[in-house]
C-alpha cells in the first residue's frame, strides 16, 4: 500500500519539477524574445545615425539641403523644454491622481476616474493634438511651446496614474500602520513613507511615460508647430526632435535621412541618460518583512 | 505631532483619517487632480461630438455599419477601420502579453540582481524609440524580412483563411508585429514592478508549504500582482489602439475589411493621421473627427468589457479595478 | 530632508531656471536700429519644403532682421492655419476652390511659387540589352496609366502597354500598384491628370487630395511610395520628381497633347508652365496639366503660397512682401538644383502684380 502511495507522490513530485523547469525555460526564452527586437532596432538606428553624428549636429540649427554643417541643436533644446513642460502638467495630475485612487479609491467615483484614465490612454496622439489645438492654440492665435507641453502632458497622465496607483497599493499595510501609530497624518504617511517605499515603481511609470511622449510627432504638429530657428520662448513655436526627424525622414534627400536617424539616436540616448540618472537617484528597493 | 482631536463619533464616521485639516486638504487636493482626468475626457468627448456632427447627421448609423471611404463623392463609413483596429490590437496583445509576462517573471524572479537591472533598463528602452522610427524600421527592415516569411506561411499553412492572399509584406501581420514590439516594454516593465513588489512573506509562506518556484509564482505572487498586471495590459491595449505613425507606414492603408493576416488594412487612428493634415472639405474633416469619436467609443467599449470580465473572474463581489 | 526631496527640489530649481531663462528674449536682435526683428510663420505643403528652407536660409543673409519659419504640416493644414490666423502665409499644392475662398475671412492671393512634376515610377527587371547599353525608358500614355490604376490593365505585357513600347521586352508578370494613403498635393495633381485623360477614371474615382483607390497598396508619403516601388518587383507608383531623382527610380516617359513622349524634368515643367501663362492672367489657379506646347511634361503642377490681400500690421506686411518678392525673383536660381522648375518670366510678372495689391489697413 505504502509502495503505491510513494509511487504516486514521487510521480507527482517529478511532474511538479518538470513544470518548474519548463517555466524557467519559457521565461528565459521570453526574455530573450523581448530583447531581440530591441537589438535589431537599436542596431539599425545606430548604424544609420552614427555616420551623421558630429559636433555640428549638437551646435547648429538645421541648414537647407546640400549645405554641410546643419544640425538639430534647437530641436534638442526644444525637446528638453517640452518634456519639462509636459512633466509640469502630467506629473501632478498623474501622481496625485494615482495617490487618490490608491488611498481613497474604493468608491464608485474612483472607479469612473480609473476608467477615464484607461480610455484616455487609448486616444490617438493626433486627436490629443487637435484637442489641445482647439483649447490652447486657437485662443492664443498662435502655436506655442506651451500648447505642445500641454498636449504631451495629457498623454503622460494615464501611464503615471495607473502605475503609481498599483505600486502604492502594493506597499504593505504594516508600513502605513507603523507610520500612523507614530502619529503621522495621512498626507505625511503617504509622502514620507508610502511613496518612498514605492518610489522605484513610480519612477518606472514616470520614465515610461516620458519615453513615450519624447518620441511623439503628431500632437506637436498642431501645437508646438516646429521651428528651424533658435527659439526657447514658451509662447512661440518651438523645434523638437520628433518633428525634425519626421520632416527629414519624409524628404527625398539621403543626407537628410541620415540626419533623421542621427536625431533618433540622440533622442534614445537622451532618454537612456535620463532613465539611468533617475534610477540611480531613487535606487534601493524596500525589502519588507511583514 | 499632529493634534488629531476627534470625538469617538466622528472617528466612526470617517475612519481613522479623522476631520484633521491636513487629512481633509490632502483628500480634497488629490481628488481634484484625479478628477482632472475625468474632466479632460468629457471635454474631449464633447469636442469630438461637436466637430463631427455634420458627418454624423448626414450618415447616421451607416457611418459605422458601412465600409467606404470616398472623399471625392462624399461617402464615408468606417466599418473597415473598426475591424482593422480591433484585429491589429488584439493580435499585437496576443503576441506581446505572453512574451512580456514571461520576460517579467524572468526578470523579477529568476535573474540575478545585476542582470535584472541591466535587462529591465534595456527593455524599457524600447519605449524610448520614437514611433516614426519604428515605422521607418518596419518599412526598411521588417517588411523585407516578412515577405519571405509570409511566402513560407502561405505555402505551409495556406489552408487556413488567415494565411491566404498575396504576400506583400505590408499588411495586418507587419502592423501587429510592430505594435507588439511597441507595447512590450509597458507589459514587461509594469508587470515586473508589481511582481517584485509582492512582499517576501507571501513567497516564504508558499515555500514553507513545499511549493516549487513555479507554484509560488503561479499562486500567491501572481494573485497579488494580478491587478497590476491587468493594469499593464490595459495600458498596452490603449497604446496599441491609439498608435498612428508606426502603424500607418506598414499596414497598407486599404479601406477594406481585411480577409487575412497578409491583407492590407486600415485602423481608425491611422485614418485620422493620414488624412487630417490635408483635409479641407467640411464633410471630410467632420468624417475624420467622427472616426476619432468612433475610436473613443470603441476604447470605452473594450475597457468596459475588460472590466466586466475581470469582475467575473475575480469573483463578482470583490472590488472592481 | 530625504534624498528624494532633495532631488525633487533640485529638479524644481532647474526647471525654474530653464523657464526663466527661456522667456527672456535673446537681446541680439535689438541692436539693429530702426527695423525690429520680425519672425514670419508659414505652414503647408511638404512638397516645396526643401526649396523654401533654402530660400529662408539665403534670405536671412539678405535681410538679417527677418526670420521665416516654415513647417510642412500638409496643404490642408496650411489652409486651416491661414484661416485661423496662426500663420502669416500658407502653402498648398492645390489651389483653393471657390467655396474655400468664400470661407476665408478675407480675400486670399494665390502666388505660384514653385512648379514640380509628378513622375510615374516603376520597377521592372532590366531586359537584356539589344545592341544598346541601357534599355529605353517605358513609354506610357495617360489613358494607359489610368487603366493600370483602375485595375483594368493587370499585367505588364498587356497589349496596350506593348503597343507603346515596341523596343522593350515586357515580362508576363502582375503589376503591383502603389498609391498614397495620406492626403497630398501629389495625389491631387495626379488624379486631376487621370480624370482629364480618362473618362472611366473621372466617373468612377474622381480627383482630390485623397480618393478611393480601386486597386493597390497605400503608402504614407512620397518616400513610402518610392520605398515600395523600389522594393517590390513589378511595381508602379507616382511620386514628386525629387524623390524619383534622389532614389534613382525609373520614370516613365509620358505622352503629352503634342504627341511627344516626355521625361519628367524641370525643363518639361517650365515648358508646361509657360504654356499656361496667358490663361493665368484671368485666374491664377489655372491648371498646367496637359499643357499644350512642345516639350511640356503633362503631369505638372504649381505649389502656391497663400497670403491675405489685407494685412494687419505694417512691419509684418513689409517683411512678408519683401520675402516673397525676393523668392519669385532671386530665389528662383535655387530651384533647378533641388529638382523644382523655375517660374517662367510671365508667371513672375503675374506674381509681381499680385504682390503690389497687398494693403495694410486699407493702404498699399
Amino acid at each position: 500500500m505504502t509502495a503505491v502511495r510513494h509511487h504516486h507522490s514521487s510521480v507527482r513530485r517529478a511532474r511538479r519539477r518538470l513544470a518548474n523547469t519548463l517555466m524557467w525555460v519559457l521565461a528565459t526564452l521570453s526574455a530573450l524574445a523581448a530583447l531581440v527586437p530591441l537589438g535589431f532596432v537599436l542596431y539599425y538606428i545606430a548604424a544609420q545615425g552614427l555616420p551623421a553624428l558630429n559636433l555640428d549636429f549638437f551646435t547648429h540649427v538645421p541648414r537647407p539641403v546640400g549645405e554641410p554643417g546643419g544640425g538639430m541643436a534647437n530641436a534638442i533644446v526644444g525637446t528638453i523644454i517640452l518634456i519639462a513642460l509636459a512633466s509640469l502638467v502630467g506629473l501632478p495630475i498623474g501622481l496625485l491622481g494615482g495617490i487618490y485612487l490608491a488611498e481613497f479609491g474604493a468608491n464608485r467615483f474612483a472607479g469612473i476616474i480609473r476608467f477615464a484614465a484607461d480610455v484616455l490612454s487609448g486616444v490617438p496622439s493626433i486627436v490629443i493634438g487637435i484637442f489641445v489645438y482647439a483649447l490652447v492654440v486657437v485662443p492664443m492665435h498662435r502655436f506655442s511651446a506651451l500648447a505642445g507641453g500641454v498636449a504631451l502632458g495629457i498623454m503622460m497622465i494615464p501611464t503615471v496614474m495607473r502605475t503609481s496607483e498599483e505600486l502604492i497599493r502594493l506597499v504593505p499595510a504594516s508600513l502605513r500602520e507603523a507610520a500612523l501609530s507614530l502619529g503621522a497624518t495621512h498626507p505625511r504617511t503617504v509622502f514620507k513613507v508610502v511613496l518612498l517605499a514605492a518610489r522605484a515603481g513610480v519612477v518606472t511609470g514616470v520614465l515610461l511615460a516620458i519615453a513615450r511622449i519624447a518620441g511623439e510627432t503628431a500632437p506637436l504638429l498642431f501645437t508646438a508647430f516646429g521651428s528651424n530657428l533658435w527659439s526657447a520662448r514658451l509662447d512661440q513655436p518651438i523645434a523638437s526632435l520628433p518633428v525634425q526627424i519626421f520632416t527629414y525622414a519624409i524628404a527625398p534627400y539621403d543626407n537628410w535621412h541620415a540626419q533623421a536617424w542621427a536625431g533618433a539616436l540622440v533622442l534614445v540616448a537622451m532618454i537612456l541618460i535620463l532613465s539611468a540618472a533617475a534610477r540611480y537617484a531613487t535606487r534601493g528597493r524596500l525589502r519588507t518583512v511583514l | 505631532m499632529t493634534a488629531a482631536s476627534t470625538s469617538r463619533g466622528s472617528l466612526r464616521r470617517r475612519g481613522i483619517f479623522g476631520p484633521n485639516l491636513a487629512d481633509r486638504a490632502f483628500r480634497l487636493g488629490t481628488f481634484l487632480f484625479a478628477s482632472a482626468v475625468l474632466a479632460l475626457i468629457c471635454l474631449l468627448a464633447y469636442q469630438l461630438v461637436h466637430a463631427s456632427r455634420p458627418a454624423l447627421r448626414q450618415f447616421g448609423w451607416s457611418f459605422i455599419s458601412k465600409s467606404a471611404w470616398d472623399p471625392v463623392h462624399g461617402s464615408f463609413g468606417v466599418l473597415f477601420a473598426i475591424y482593422g483596429t480591433a484585429l491589429t490590437s488584439l493580435l499585437a496583445l496576443a503576441l506581446a502579453v505572453p512574451i512580456g509576462l514571461g520576460a517579467a517573471i524572468f526578470l523579477a524572479e529568476l535573474a540575478p540582481r545585476r542582470l535584472r537591472e541591466l535587462l529591465s533598463f534595456l527593455i524599457e528602452l524600447l519605449a524610448a524609440v520614437p514611433s516614426i522610427v519604428y515605422g521607418l524600421w518596419g518599412v526598411f527592415v521588417l517588411v523585407p524580412v516578412l515577405r519571405p516569411v509570409e511566402v513560407w506561411l502561405g505555402a505551409h499553412l495556406g489552408f487556413l483563411p488567415f494565411f491566404q492572399g498575396a504576400p506583400y509584406g505590408i499588411g495586418v501581420l507587419a502592423a501587429s508585429l510592430i505594435l507588439s514590439i511597441m507595447v512590450l516594454p509597458y507589459i514587461t516593465a509594469v508587470s515586473r514592478e508589481v511582481i517584485q513588489a509582492v512582499p517576501v512573506t507571501q513567497r516564504e509562506a508558499a515555500y514553507s508549504l513545499g511549493a516549487t518556484r513555479w507554484e509560488t509564482i503561479r499562486g500567491p505572487v501572481l494573485r497579488a500582482a494580478r491587478s497590476g498586471i491587468i493594469g499593464a495590459i490595459i495600458l498596452a491595449l490603449g497604446r496599441a489602439v491609439g498608435e498612428t505613425m508606426a502603424v500607418t507606414m506598414v499596414i497598407g492603408n486599404r479601406a477594406e475589411i481585411p480577409t487575412s493576416f497578409f491583407s492590407p488594412a486600415y485602423t481608425l487612428a491611422s485614418l485620422v493621421a493620414n488624412e487630417f493634415a490635408e483635409a479641407t472639405g467640411e464633410l471630410h474633416i467632420a468624417a475624420l473627427i467622427g472616426a476619432a469619436l468612433v475610436l473613443l467609443v470603441l476604447t470605452i467599449f473594450i475597457n468596459a468589457i475588460a472590466r466586466l470580465l475581470i469582475w467575473r473572474v475575480t469573483g463578482g463581489h470583490r472590488r472592481v479595478r | 530632508m530625504t534624498r528624494l526631496t532633495r532631488w525633487l527640489g533640485g529638479l524644481a530649481v532647474v526647471l525654474v531656471l530653464v523657464i526663466a531663462g527661456c522667456v527672456r528674449q535673446p537681446a541680439s536682435g535689438r541692436r539693429q536700429a530702426p527695423a525690429q526683428r520680425v519672425t514670419l510663420n508659414g505652414a503647408g505643403a511638404s512638397f516645396p519644403y526643401p526649396l523654401y528652407s533654402k530660400w529662408i536660409a539665403e534670405y536671412a543673409k539678405v535681410a538679417p532682421d527677418v526670420s521665416v519659419n516654415y513647417q510642412s504640416i500638409g496643404s490642408g493644414g496650411g489652409i486651416q492655419q491661414l484661416k485661423a490666423g496662426t500663420v502669416d502665409f500658407g502653402a498648398s499644392d492645390a489651389p483653393l476652390s471657390d467655396e474655400e475662398i468664400k470661407a476665408m475671412p478675407g480675400p486670399v492671393l494665390h502666388l505660384p511659387a514653385a512648379a514640380g512634376a509628378v513622375a510615374v515610377v516603376y520597377s521592372l527587371p532590366q531586359p537584356a540589352a539589344v545592341g544598346r547599353r541601357q534599355a529605353p525608358a517605358l513609354r506610357l500614355s495617360g489613358a494607359v496609366v489610368a487603366a493600370i490604376f483602375l485595375g483594368e490593365i493587370a499585367r505588364w505585357n498587356d497589349k496596350r502597354i506593348a503597343d507603346l513600347n515596341p523596343g522593350l521586352a515586357l515580362p508576363d508578370s502582375a503589376i503591383a500598384v502603389a498609391h498614397r494613403s495620406d492626403g497630398s498635393g501629389t495625389t491631387y495633381i495626379f488624379t486631376h491628370y487621370l480624370a482629364a485623360v480618362s473618362k472611366p477614371w473621372s466617373d468612377r474615382v474622381g480627383a482630390d487630395k485623397s480618393v478611393n483607390w480601386p486597386v493597390g497598396i497605400g503608402a504614407k508619403g512620397n518616400e513610402g511610395v518610392s520605398g515600395i516601388v523600389k522594393q517590390t518587383p513589378g511595381a508602379i507608383g507616382y511620386v514628386e520628381l525629387a524623390y524619383a531623382v534622389q532614389s534613382a527610380l525609373s520614370a516613365a516617359h509620358m505622352e503629352n497633347p503634342a504627341g511627344e513622349f516626355v521625361a519628367p524634368t524641370t525643363a518639361g515643367v517650365t515648358a508646361a508652365a509657360s504654356g499656361a501663362a496667358t490663361a493665368m492672367q484671368k485666374d491664377v489657379r489655372v491648371s498646367i496639366l496637359n499643357s499644350p506646347g512642345a516639350g511640356a511634361y503633362p503631369i505638372a503642377g504649381f505649389s502656391y503660397i497663400l497670403v491675405y490681400r489685407e494685412q494687419k500690421e505694417a512691419a509684418r506686411a513689409k517683411a512678408l512682401t519683401g520675402f516673397l518678392n525676393w523668392a519669385i525673383h532671386e530665389g528662383q536660381v535655387f530651384a533647378e538644383r533641388l529638382d523644382y522648375a523655375p517660374l517662367p518670366a510671365a508667371v513672375v510678372a503675374i506674381n509681381e502684380q499680385a504682390l503690389k495689391t497687398i494693403t495694410v489697413q486699407g493702404r498699399g
